[in-house]
């Protein structure tokens, strides 16, 4: 069973807190391949929410290529190599990290530093 | 397919009209009808079922003509608008036994399993029942039929936040099996922030918008500032309000540019009515 918690109060849209929590859950192996994720309408009674809420992420999950349909029979997580796992996970991460470092550099933080704090805040 | 298609719906009255109001419903899915006292959304959701005499427009109910097919289509549909308040002093199974003639659908099962979900006593009279309760039978009523659409006004109004909490839950297992179709009013917006997948929003007697709920959310942004940048914007707001440390406004997306010193975000459908509502005191 896919373990999804859904916070109200977060200011991260829904749908992005469904594509966060079950892409993070394929990348570390906890969701392995082929396993069926629940219906759109099931998942949305379940988990209190919009029907088009659930659309989107798993439209968003589609393409970026974690899960895949089966047309009349529905969605699955792919079946992914070890190798592009950990190409998804850095993908995920790059993102934010740009994010992340365009702000230190912004405060004038040199790589250097960076690195060091980085160290001792892991 | 459509469940239900709205198209420019009027409908004048000597201080209030209703201004070609158009919009659809997608087969299987909840759309919430939004709008303060007085917008217009009981008169709307009334000339969807005719019984008030429009002044021009069409509905469809499953693609067909509803004013040329009414009997065979309200088999179908399930509606509710307010409580029952009509043979004050019979007993809920004495209105049962007759609403029920009226339906060929009619399920004996499905009427007891909502009469103990609500814990309604048939052996009521109706004037004995509290505002809440009413609601609850009337639903009962909507939903004992096997309707395919279901139109609600004020389904929630009455009920408190735990029987609201019920209610909202048994809508989404309604639409589950995505053949059934619910439209619903409510000036409760936190009702529609959950399970809601379209929102109609209208406004004095206009539809301002009618989209999904994300859709509607992403189309405005509240932007808030010092009185100093304020000066500095003159994008068009729907309404804005100052205080003495600054300002809020609503805009539309399309419509923002970036600015320093101010700091936008995305608004509730709360914000979206409110901001509206300003808006047309401005104009008095």
């Amino acid at each position: 069973m896919i373990d999804i918690i859904i916070s109200n109060t977060s200011d991260k849209p829904i749908y992005q807190q469904l594509f966060e929590q079950i892409s993070s859950q394929i990348i570390k192996g906890e969701l392995k391949g082929n396993v069926g994720l629940p219906p759109i309408r099931t998942a949305a009674k379940e988990l209190r929410i919009s029907i088009i809420t659930v659309k989107k992420a798993w439209e968003d999950l589609e393409r970026h290529g974690f899960i895949y349909t089966i047309v009349g029979k529905g969605c699955f997580v792919a079946e992914l190599s070890d190798e592009e796992l950990i190409n998804k996970r850095n993908e995920m991460i790059s993102s934010n990290m740009e994010r992340d470092i365009k702000y230190y550099k912004e405060i004038g933080l040199s790589r250097e530093e960076m690195i060091a704090l980085v160290n001792k805040q892991f | 397919m459509s469940a239900l298609t709205v198209k420019g719906l009027n409908k004048k009255y000597e201080k209030f009209e209703l201004k070609d109001v158009t919009f659809h419903l997608d087969e299987g899915y909840i759309m919430g009808f939004i709008g303060s006292n007085g917008a217009g959304k009981t008169t709307t959701l009334k000339a969807i079922l005719n019984m008030i005499q429009i002044n021009g427009g069409e509905v469809h109910v499953f693609g067909q003509d509803f004013s040329q097919n009414e009997m065979i289509l309200k088999q179908d549909i399930g509606y509710m608008l307010g409580g029952v308040d009509f043979y004050i002093k019979k007993k809920i199974k004495t209105i049962t036994d007759v609403v029920k003639r009226f339906y060929t659908n009619w399920d004996d099962d499905v009427y007891n399993s909502y009469k103990e979900r609500f814990n309604l006593d048939e052996d009521k009279k109706i004037s004995e029942l509290s505002d809440g309760m009413k609601v609850k039978y009337s639903l009962t009523l909507a939903l004992s039929h096997n309707a395919k659409l279901f139109i609600l006004d004020e389904p929630t109004s009455g009920l408190d936040p735990v029987a609201r909490d019920n209610l909202l839950e048994l809508f989404q297992e309604l639409v589950e099996d995505g053949k059934r179709s619910i439209l619903f009013s409510t000036h409760i917006t936190s009702d529609l922030e959950k399970c809601a997948d379209y929102i109609t929003y209208i406004n004095n007697g206009e539809i301002i918008e009618s989209s999904t709920k994300e859709d509607l959310i992403n189309s405005y942004r509240i932007v808030k500032g010092s009185l100093k940048s304020l000066q500095e914007i003159k994008e068009p707001f729907i309404s804005y309000k100052t205080n003495a440390f600054g300002f809020s406004g609503l805009i539309r997306t399309d419509d923002l540019k970036t600015h320093e010193d101010i700091s936008v975000e995305a608004p509730n459908l709360e914000d979206i009515m409110i901001y509206y509502a300003k808006r047309e005191n401005k104009d008095d």
